[in-house]
């Protein structure tokens, strides 16, 4: 499974960034052979919509699961209808949120959080 | 003419001036636009009968599921991220959407066709007193206010030798902007504090920025200290007024009386600001920028859906 988590730098010993739509990287990992790589996220400075833009990349990358600290209305929508699940780690270095995941420890997001930017237009 | 009744500070006496300067000069030929539409408040004053009233609103996309391919071309155009590719189905977020239009000119299938949002209210009227009064109401939760703004502009266009007073929301944000955009004179409302002052400072570089003339009024006058005098001074800007804090004002206006109304010893204070504007003006201190809003179509709702 490709697994997706947002992390404050580029590599396994950084730490998760709670903050999906905004996070500094996605280190993406295979859970079966445990390749990784790491990309910058693309919406981290984006105007309005970071939520919607960061789930059209992970996506795009092929991405089945995202772990993450937080999720708003508009990025649980968009994740939803792409068929991403979505799971809720506490934090950590991104090494130990996979361990955590990979023996299923950590909870299945179903709700949508907060809205917590102020940007976009917020009808809802 | 037409004079926006600006501040950096909320709170300073933007209504209060804006409101006794409609009264003062001519009323039968003003008309008074109420721009903070987040929180107009002005109709208290001037208490307008409201005949007209306008949904406004922003065109937003519309999928048809039948044509659409989800290729996807609609999300990498779209600044902001407002429509979205996932799964093959696409996915419009309206609250995100600035009704900009270029999905649906993007759309290889000719898949999208835009469809009216509504965002707000636009309400015009007269007073008894004879002022052509309109204001925009921004819905509860929207916190786009521009496009109501720029409806609110156009719904009442500027006629010959008329006064155009705008009652423009507080701070230096862009619905700021928009309502300043396209006036003759901004009058910068402040009050001599050190929170005045330092809200002054943003807003007399924003209305330089929009290269228009400009002139103060100080309000409270009194209270606080003289560093609002000295910046004057030293930016070139007017004090076109002062107005003294004062008890009596301050309980007449909570009671949502009219300044020059309850006190006839301001008209003429009122008067002479109105001359010393028309003199900067035609003065041509400062060029205007464009009148014109550039970029989104925005569009009235009368019509479609029958709110007179």
């Amino acid at each position: 499974m490709k697994l997706v988590i947002s992390a404050d730098g580029p590599q396994l010993e950084a730490q998760l960034d709670a903050r999906y739509g905004r996070c500094a990287y996605f280190i993406f990992v295979d859970t079966e052979t445990h390749a990784w790589e790491a990309s910058p996220n693309p919406a981290i400075n984006a105007r309005g919509g970071a939520g919607t833009q960061a789930a059209q990349f992970i996506a795009n990358q092929g991405a089945q699961a995202v772990i993450s600290g937080h999720f708003g209305p508009n990025a649980f929508e968009a994740l939803d209808a792409a068929g991403i699940k979505m799971y809720a780690a506490a934090g950590g270095r991104v090494e130990s949120v996979v361990e955590e995941f990979s023996s299923g420890q950590l909870k299945k997001v179903t709700v949508p959080g907060k809205s917590r930017h102020h940007g976009g237009r917020g009808r809802r | 003419m037409v004079i926006a009744v600006a501040s950096g500070k909320g709170g300073t006496g933007k209504t209060t001036i804006a409101t006794s300067l409609a009264l003062a000069v001519s009323p039968a030929s003003t008309t008074f636009l109420d721009c903070d539409v987040e929180a107009p408040n002005a109709h208290f004053f001037l208490e307008p009968t409201f005949s007209k009233h306008e949904e406004v609103g922003l065109l937003i996309p519309q999928v048809d599921e039948e044509r659409c391919t989800a290729c996807g071309r609609c999300a990498e155009v779209c600044q902001y991220h407002a429509i979205v590719v996932l799964a093959g189905k696409v996915l419009v977020f309206p609250e995100l959407c600035h009704g900009c239009g270029s999905c649906t000119l993007n759309c290889p299938e000719d898949a999208i066709k835009e469809v009216p949002d509504v965002l707000g209210m636009l309400e015009g009227g007269r007073t008894a007193s004879g002022i052509n009064f309109a204001r925009g109401v921004l819905n509860v939760g929207e916190p786009m206010a521009v496009p109501v703004i720029r409806q609110l502009k156009a719904w009442q266009p500027v006629q010959d030798g008329e006064i155009v007073i705008r009652d423009v929301p507080p701070g230096t944000s862009c619905p700021v902007v928009e309502s300043i955009r396209g006036a003759d004179f901004v009058v910068l409302v402040t009050e001599p504090t050190p929170f005045g002052l330092h809200d002054l400072r943003l807003a007399a570089q924003l209305v330089r920025d929009l290269e228009l003339p400009a002139g103060v009024i100080v309000n409270r006058d009194g209270i606080g200290d003289k560093q609002v005098d000295d910046y004057c001074r030293e930016a070139g800007l007017p004090i076109m007024m002062r107005i003294p804090l004062d008890r009596r004002i301050a309980e007449a206006l909570a009671q949502g009386d009219i300044l020059v109304e309850v006190f006839p010893e301001y008209l003429p204070s009122f008067q002479d600001l109105y001359a010393q504007i028309r003199i900067l003006v035609e003065a041509g201190t400062g060029s205007k920028l464009q009148t014109q809003s550039p970029g989104i179509e925005i569009v009235s709702l009368q019509g479609i859906r029958g709110t007179e």
